[in-house]
């Protein structure tokens, strides 16, 4: 049967993975490639790396990082943050990972999407929706959760599995860093919207909200940072819980 | 100079994973990304992946003028298709009703939309992506070391129906049983990604890197088994 999936998120900037990262004995707190092989060991189905580097100048620095990763770490890699351009996404792929992921150039010029998923397959292509609850309905928003874009989440979620997303990565900007758990509520409605799998992703602040994420949001995916960068729980551990919970997990 | 392991690049997809999964399971074999006939034919053992849609697979292919060296290939030495490259050995595709390369007597058609349910009556996402448990039909060098209904890492919209049932290596559930890996002769080809696998993944890989269908085809012999 088909394991849910964990996914470990891994901020990077300027290089190295910010937002604090706790492993025991972990003799370089921020070297991606460290924490990635860590993760991996541990039983991460996949890896997420969102690069947040703000100057251009630095921007190839993911792509040394990437290439470091697959070298060592045969898991699903996917790639994030700064995604404009096909020539961006070829450069991703060249380096290693297997899926890039578009977001506000998704929203700004949606034909990237569909080009991309045409040239390198919708496998590869995540499109991830930044959203916020506004009024009686949900909203896409972009640049970090800052910038409205006037776009029905559930609307936006279907153009871009008509475009070619291969699969769709769901953040609630209510959510995201509250520790309170997924927007349930949107979670499900995306995924029942659509038929490409859905990584949900914002709120996770213990083990009972990945299951809740797959039980009740029906999300295909869970993504994490902080309950798992900051050790608070493991891998192992939480894969144990859902499955005790009833989740068919990878052990 | 020839090399040992040629991968296939018809301009579907990224190779390098598959590139870089086998370069760390044989690291003193010469390994080479080619898309030129000659270069295959004369590799030792051929890795055929392949991303994307079967009728732009099948086009590349033969804008590269490498279907003959691909058919050689597949009767004639170690042989491992991924994914795509496992679909396109059938006869033909459903995916844009795309004739393939016929290696295989069989077709591959989607998974249907009907039948997308878990028995809890939740629906099931295509494309079939993740991690599911592989079942071992028939024992294999290609097995060795893996556990039986090991999991693998998969992302498909479509599978392999073949039409002779010997071929069939090992299947996975979603929600029916379907194909997943298919083996006759010299050739073995997977629908889930080896090079994307961790553990189980590198040890099919790594046994792919060491195989002597030869060998094995003797010991069948020796033992009376039906091995065709």
């Amino acid at each position: 049967m088909l394991a849910k999936r964990i996914i470990p998120c891994l901020d990077v900037t300027n290089g190295r993975v910010v937002k604090g990262v706790n492993f025991v004995e972990l003799k370089d707190a921020g070297d991606p490639v460290e924490i990635a092989r860590r993760y991996n060991e541990a039983g991460a189905d996949e890896l997420t790396f969102l690069d947040i580097t703000a100057s251009s100048d630095n921007r190839d620095l993911i792509l040394h990082i990437i290439e470091a990763v697959a070298a060592e770490v045969f898991i699903p890699l996917t790639v994030g943050g700064g995604v404009r351009e096909v020539g961006d996404v070829q450069r991703l792929l060249n380096a290693g990972a297997d899926k890039v992921s578009i977001n506000t150039s998704a929203v700004t010029n949606p034909q990237l999407v569909k080009d991309a998923a045409d040239r390198y397959g919708s496998q590869c292509i995540v499109v991830a929706i930044d959203s916020k609850r506004v009024g009686d309905h949900w909203e896409v928003f972009t640049h970090g959760g800052r910038k409205a874009t006037g776009l029905d989440a559930i609307e936006w979620a279907k153009k871009m599995e008509s475009l070619g997303a291969g699969e769709l990565l769901l953040t609630s900007m209510d959510r995201d860093g509250t520790k309170s758990g997924f927007d349930l509520e949107l979670t499900r409605a995306i995924s029942e919207a659509v038929d490409i799998p859905i990584i949900a992703s914002g709120g996770v602040g213990n083990l009972q909200h990945l299951v809740d994420g797959v039980r009740e949001g029906r999300a295909d995916a869970v993504l994490a940072a902080s309950i798992f960068h900051f050790g608070e729980y493991g891998i192992d551990e939480a894969k144990k819980y859902m499955k005790q919970h009833g989740i068919e997990v990878r052990l | 100079m020839s090399v040992d392991i040629a991968v296939i690049d018809y301009g579907m997809g990224n190779l390098r994973s598959v590139s870089k999964a086998i370069e760390h399971v044989a690291p003193a074999a010469t390994v080479a990304v080619t898309s030129d006939p000659a270069a295959i034919t004369a590799a030792g053992r051929v890795v055929f992946p392949g991303q994307g849609a079967a009728r732009d697979c099948m086009r590349e292919i033969d804008a590269r003028g490498l279907r003959q060296a691909i058919v050689d290939a597949a009767r004639s030495k170690p042989f491992l298709g991924i994914c795509m490259g496992m679909q396109v050995l059938f006869e033909h595709s459903e995916e844009g009703d795309t004739a393939c390369l016929g290696i295989l007597p069989g077709s591959v058609q989607r998974f249907p939309h009907e039948a997308m349910h878990d028995d809890r009556g939740n629906k099931l996402k295509v494309p079939h992506m993740g991690w599911n448990n592989v079942h071992q039909v028939v024992p294999h060098p290609l097995w060795a070391g893996i556990e039986e209904g090991a999991r693998f890492y998969f992302v498909h919209s479509y599978f392999v129906q073949p039409a002779s049932p010997e071929v069939i290596a090992g299947f996975s559930h979603y929600p029916f049983p379907f194909t997943c890996a298919v083996a006759s002769a010299n050739m073995f080809a997977v629908q889930f990604h080896p090079e994307k696998s961790q553990n189980a993944g590198l040890t099919l890989l790594g046994n792919f890197v060491t195989w002597n269908p030869g060998a094995s085809e003797t010991a069948c012999d020796m033992s009376g088994a039906a091995c065709a």
